[in-house]
């Protein structure tokens, strides 16, 4: 069970209570296939990702990257049971969607970099360590269904 | 490896810090400078990473954290002026982290994570996707080239 302190659950439920979904969400994606290109294997039918520039008109990325960050809204709101609440995603990521778990970490990294660059120096160590403290146990509960 | 346009996007980024600092004087370049917050925040999200400074006062600030941030900032500028001759920038510092210092390479991957977090809180918007690609791609450089001399 994953224990959070006061300061942690306030300052994970502060980032997302200030973050606009349809800003955050597609430049985190847009960010992760174009700073880790072989992301883009699992969106063969996204259609244009030939450069940067396509990557960040591209709709279907920018749809997706929002409903990414609903997803992760929905830890937020379970922050003591992420295990349960990723349960169903986690089987589809594996067994429908077969995406390498390691990608998991690569986009929550530029996640934090997208937030990072938003915040600015209200993103103290203690606030990212939060953070990604979140993240880290969503992405393992993403990944706890594979086998 | 990088390609032009990317060498050059790094060494803009990092004139750009070192010239502010110099403005504002060498105590600015400890405030304004990310890397000693860059260590900071290693510290703070990775804890495993305090145990190689058990011998340092690390504390927010100190004297030690200040000084060797700063080492390591000069050493990562040094080395933009000129990506390509990075086994020969870094030689001396190749053999201290080989024989010396060993510390494990996953640290790396690590601490140019709270750097990129670091430039992106004090460049903004402007620390765009292109910019973020090519300062990982030399980070990872920089990395890969400290490690030569381990094995």
């Amino acid at each position: 069970m994953v224990v959070w302190t006061d300061f942690e659950r306030s300052t994970i439920q502060d980032i997302f209570s200030k973050m606009d979904y349809e800003v955050v969400g597609p430049a985190a994606l847009t960010r992760c296939l174009i700073v880790y290109p072989w992301t883009q294997r699992y969106f063969g039918n996204f259609g244009n990702l030939y450069n940067a520039a396509a990557i960040m008109g591209n709709p279907m990325v920018a749809k997706h990257g929002t409903t990414i960050l609903h997803g992760l809204d929905r830890g937020v709101k379970n922050m003591d049971d992420l295990k349960t609440t990723y349960a169903e995603l986690s089987v589809l990521h594996s067994e429908k969607l077969h995406v390498d778990p390691d990608n998991f970490k690569l986009l929550s990294d530029c996640l934090t970099i997208v937030v990072a660059a938003r915040f600015g120096e209200a993103f103290t160590a203690e606030v990212q360590a939060a953070f990604q403290k979140f993240l880290a146990v969503v992405v393992s509960s993403l990944g706890r269904q594979y086998h | 490896m990088l390609s032009k346009k990317q060498k050059d996007l790094i060494a803009e980024i990092w004139e750009g810090l070192i010239s502010v600092a110099d403005d504002i004087g060498a105590d600015a370049l400890l405030s304004v400078s990310c890397v000693p917050r860059s260590v900071r925040r290693m510290f703070a999200s990775y804890p495993g990473t305090k145990t190689y400074f058990s011998h340092l006062d690390i504390s927010h600030r100190s004297a030690h954290l200040l000084s060797h941030g700063k080492k390591i900032v000069l050493a990562i500028a040094e080395g933009a002026k000129d990506i390509s001759q990075l086994t020969v920038t870094l030689a001396p510092l190749q053999t201290l982290h080989a024989y010396q210092l060993r510390i494990d390479p996953t640290n790396f991957k690590l601490f140019s994570h709270c750097m990129l977090v670091s430039l992106a809180c004090h460049m903004g918007e402007d620390f765009t996707p292109e910019a973020h690609a090519a300062m990982d791609k030399y980070l990872s450089a920089f990395a890969a080239v400290l490690a030569e001399k381990y094995r």
